[in-house]
C-alpha cells in the first residue's frame, strides 16, 4: 500500500481501501480527466486536490485540468451559479456569448486530452459547454453538479440544459436537486476529507491557542455556528436562540464564525444586523475569518459543546458533516441535506425556530451523557458514510456501471 | 458378475468471495401525498423497491432504527401517520417469495389506511418522497476458501459490502432465500447444521453491515471453538 492510501486506511479501516483497490482493478488502463474552473479555493478544488492523487495511487490514469477565463467570464458564471440556486437573474446575451467563446478557447487547448479520455468529469457550469467543442470524443462524459439545482432560474437552466443533456450521465448531490434529463442522473452526496486542515485532529496546544486568541472561557459552555453571514443561515435566529437558552445557562458563550464576504453586498447588511442583535453581550463573539482559516474553524468546532447550523435554506450542509466528524451534536435547520445528517436524539436535533433551537440547547446541556453518546455516534456515521473514500468509491462504481449495460445488476467475473 | 455402480462423491465447490458496490440513480418520480405515493409504488421497478428496503445499508444514510425502510420512515416523518408507518416498517422483504408480493402487501396496507382515513389521501407531506433506483456492480475478489474453518479469518477481512452481497443480496438471488454462507455449508452434509441454524438466527434487518459482519464472524468462531472443546 502506498503512503496516501495508508493514511486513509488509518482513518477508514483497511477493508475500505481494499474495496477501492478491487473496484479500481476493473478500470485498469482507463484514463480519466476532471475539469473545473479553479485549482485553489472552493469546495470542488478541495475535493479534486485529494480525489485525483488517490485515484492515481489506485492505478487509474487520472488528470485534473482547469479552464481559464477573464473577469467577464467569471461574472457570468457567478450569475449562473446564483441562478441555478434559484435567484431571479437574467444574464445578458453578450455575457452568455462570451461564456461560449471562453469555453471554445479552452476546448482548443484541452481537446486532445478530453477527446482521448475514457471518462471526462466536468464540474459545475463553468466548463459545461466544452463538450460542444469536442466533437470527436470517444469516452463517457459526466456532468457533476455541486450546486442545489432543485429550483433553478428557468432561463438560465434552459441555456445550460442544451449542453447538459448531451452528456452520458450527470451527478447531483441529493435526489431533491436532480433535474429531468435524458440520461442517468446519479446521486452522490459530497464528502469531507478527514486529513485536511479543516478536519484533521488537532493537538490540545493548538486548541488552547485559538481559545486564548478569541477570549473564550474554558470553564463555560459554548455553542458555535460556522457560516457565511447570509440570511439563509439565520445568524440572527441563532442569537435569539442563545439569548433564550442563556436564561437557563447564564454562563453560555456563543461564537458566530464566518467569512468576510467581500463579494457579497448583502453580507455586510446581514453582518450589521447580527452586530445589532448581539449588542454589547461579551459572551457573543462574532469572528470574521479569512477564507483559509481552516485550522481555526477546525479548532472552534472542536472547542464547542454543541454546533449549530440553523439554516432556513441549505444545500448539503458540509459544515454539519464537519461538526459531526468532530463528535459534536448538531442543532440544525429542518431543511436540505441537514435532514439527511441530523436525526433527532441520534446525531442532534432538527429545529424550525429560534425557540426550538433554545429548547434543544437547554436539553443537551441538561443531559451531558446523552450529548456524549450522540457525539460518538455522529463520528461513526460520518466515518461510514461521508468521508472522501466513499465519494471515490461511488465515482469508481459509476465508471464501471457506465462501461457496462444499463441494467440494474452488473455481474463481472 | 456383479457390477457395483459407484457414484463419485460430489465435489464441494470452493467459497468464492465476491464484493459489490451500489450506486443510486434518480427516477424523477416524486410523491407529495399518500395517493401519489401509492400510485408510484404500484408501478415502481423492482430495483427501486429493493433500493428503498435495503440500500440504506450500503449508501450514505444516517441511522434510524425505528422505521427502518424508507417508505415507513417517510410515512412517519413526512405524513406523521404512525399507524401506517408501523405497518410498513414491519415488512421484511426476505419473507416474501418475490418483490411483487412485497409490493402487493405494501399497497394493501396503504389502501386500507386510505379507506380508513380519507383525509390522508390528500394530506400534503411536509417533505417530498423521492423514488430512487439503484445499480449494483458485483465483482470477484479472486479470494477462495475450501474449508469452513477458514471462514472466520476471511470474514474479519471482508468489506461491509461483501457481507451485504453474501448475506443479504443472496436471499434475493436464490429462490430458497438462503444466504451464501448457509448454502455453501449445506454442501458438507449435516456436519455444519448447528452453524447453519446459528446463522439463520441472525436478523439482518436491524443491524448495520459492520455489526452484521461481527455477528456472522461470531457465529463461525463460536461454532469452531465449541467443536474444538
Amino acid at each position: 500500500m502506498t503512503t496516501m492510501l495508508e493514511a486513509y486506511a488509518a482513518v477508514t479501516g483497511a477493508d475500505v481501501i481494499r474495496h477501492l483497490q478491487q473496484l479500481a482493478e476493473l478500470l485498469k488502463g482507463k484514463s480519466v480527466v476532471h475539469v473545473n474552473s479553479t485549482r485553489v479555493g472552493g469546495g470542488v478544488a478541495e475535493i479534486l486536490e485529494k480525489l485525483v492523487p488517490l485515484s492515481r495511487e489506485l492505478g487509474i490514469d487520472t488528470r485534473w485540468e482547469v479552464i481559464t477565463g477573464d473577469s467577464e467570464f467569471y461574472q457570468c458564471t457567478k450569475s449562473m451559479h446564483n441562478a441555478i440556486q434559484g435567484d431571479k437573474i437574467n444574464i445578458p446575451d453578450n455575457l452568455l456569448k462570451h461564456f461560449l467563446e471562453v469555453n471554445e478557447q479552452n476546448a482548443k487547448q484541452l481537446c486532445t486530452i478530453l477527446e482521448e479520455a475514457d471518462f471526462v468529469f466536468i464540474h459545475d457550469p463553468q466548463p459545461v459547454a466544452l463538450l460542444k467543442y469536442c466533437s470527436n470524443r470517444k469516452g463517457k462524459w459526466i456532468w457533476r453538479c455541486h450546486i442545489d439545482a432543485s429550483h433553478p432560474n428557468r432561463g438560465t437552466w434552459r441555456f445550460l440544459d442544451r449542453f447538459v443533456r448531451e452528456y452520458d450521465a450527470s451527478i447531483f448531490s441529493l435526489s431533491q436537486f436532480v433535474q429531468l434529463l435524458p440520461h442517468p442522473a446519479y446521486i452522490i452526496p459530497p464528502s469531507i476529507d478527514p486529513l485536511s486542515d479543516k478536519n484533521i485532529d488537532l493537538a490540545q496546544d493548538e486548541l488552547d491557542t485559538v481559545r486564548i486568541r478569541f477570549g473564550i472561557d474554558p470553564d463555560a459552555p459554548m455553542i458555535v455556528q460556522v457560516s457565511r453571514f447570509d440570511r439563509f443561515k439565520d445568524p440572527v435566529g441563532v442569537i435569539k436562540a442563545y439569548k433564550l437558552a442563556r436564561q437557563y445557562i447564564p454562563t453560555l458563550q456563543l461564537v458566530l464564525a464566518g467569512g468576510t464576504a467581500t463579494d457579497d453586498p448583502e453580507g455586510e447588511v446581514v453582518l450589521d444586523e447580527v452586530r445589532i442583535a448581539a449588542g454589547d453581550d461579551p459572551n457573543i463573539k462574532i469572528l470574521l475569518l479569512p477564507p483559509d482559516a481552516h485550522r481555526t474553524i477546525n479548532a472552534l468546532q472542536r472547542l464547542a459543546d454543541i454546533v449549530l447550523q440553523k439554516s432556513t435554506k441549505e444545500g448539503f450542509g458540509l459544515t454539519v458533516t464537519e461538526a459531526l466528524w468532530k463528535g459534536k451534536p448538531v442543532i440544525g435547520g429542518d431543511t436540505g441535506g441537514i435532514r439527511l445528517q441530523v436525526i433527532n436524539f441520534h446525531t442532534g436535533f432538527l429545529v424550525n425556530t429560534p425557540e426550538g433551537a433554545a429548547l434543544r440547547i437547554r436539553y443537551l446541556f441538561n443531559q451531558k451523557q446523552k450529548m456524549q453518546e450522540m457525539g460518538v455516534k455522529s463520528k461513526e456515521f460520518v466515518r461510514e458514510n461521508f468521508l472522501l473514500t466513499r465519494q471515490l468509491r461511488e465515482h469508481l462504481t459509476l465508471m464501471v456501471s457506465l462501461q457496462h449495460s444499463a441494467g440494474d445488476r452488473i455481474e463481472l467475473s | 458378475m456383479n457390477t457395483i455402480n459407484t457414484k463419485p462423491e460430489p465435489e464441494i465447490p470452493h467459497f468464492a468471495l465476491k464484493d459489490c458496490a451500489l450506486i443510486a440513480i434518480a427516477t424523477h418520480r416524486r410523491a407529495n401525498t399518500l395517493k401519489e405515493f401509492r400510485d408510484h409504488i404500484s408501478t415502481l421497478s423492482p430495483d427501486s423497491l429493493y433500493y428503498h428496503f435495503w440500500a440504506s445499508l450500503l449508501l450514505p444514510h444516517f441511522e434510524e432504527r425505528e422505521y427502518i425502510n424508507d417508505f415507513a420512515s417517510w410515512v412517519r416523518h413526512g405524513l406523521s401517520d404512525t399507524k401506517l408507518a408501523e405497518q410498513l416498517a414491519i415488512l421484511d422483504p426476505t419473507s416474501f417469495d418475490d418483490i411483487d408480493e412485497l409490493r402487493y402487501q405494501l399497497l394493501e396496507y396503504i389502501d386500507d389506511r386510505m379507506e380508513e382515513s380519507e383525509y390522508l389521501q390528500w394530506t400534503r407531506a411536509t417533505r417530498q418522497f423521492e423514488f430512487i433506483r439503484s445499480q449494483i456492480v458485483v465483482f470477484d475478489t479472486g479470494t477462495q476458501i475450501s474449508e469452513p474453518h477458514a471462514m472466520s479469518d476471511l470474514i474479519s477481512r471482508m468489506s461491509a459490502s461483501s457481507i451485504f452481497y453474501h448475506f443479504i443480496d443472496a436471499r434475493r438471488r436464490a429462490p430458497d432465500k438462503m444466504d451464501d454462507f448457509c448454502r455453501w455449508l449445506t454442501f458438507f452434509g449435516e456436519t455444519y447444521q448447528p452453524l447453519i441454524d446459528r446463522l439463520n438466527d441472525i436478523d439482518p434487518y436491524f443491524s448495520t453491515l459492520v455489526e452484521l459482519r461481527q455477528q456472522v464472524a461470531t457465529a463461525f468462531e463460536s461454532n469452531f471453538s465449541e467443536r474444538a472443546s
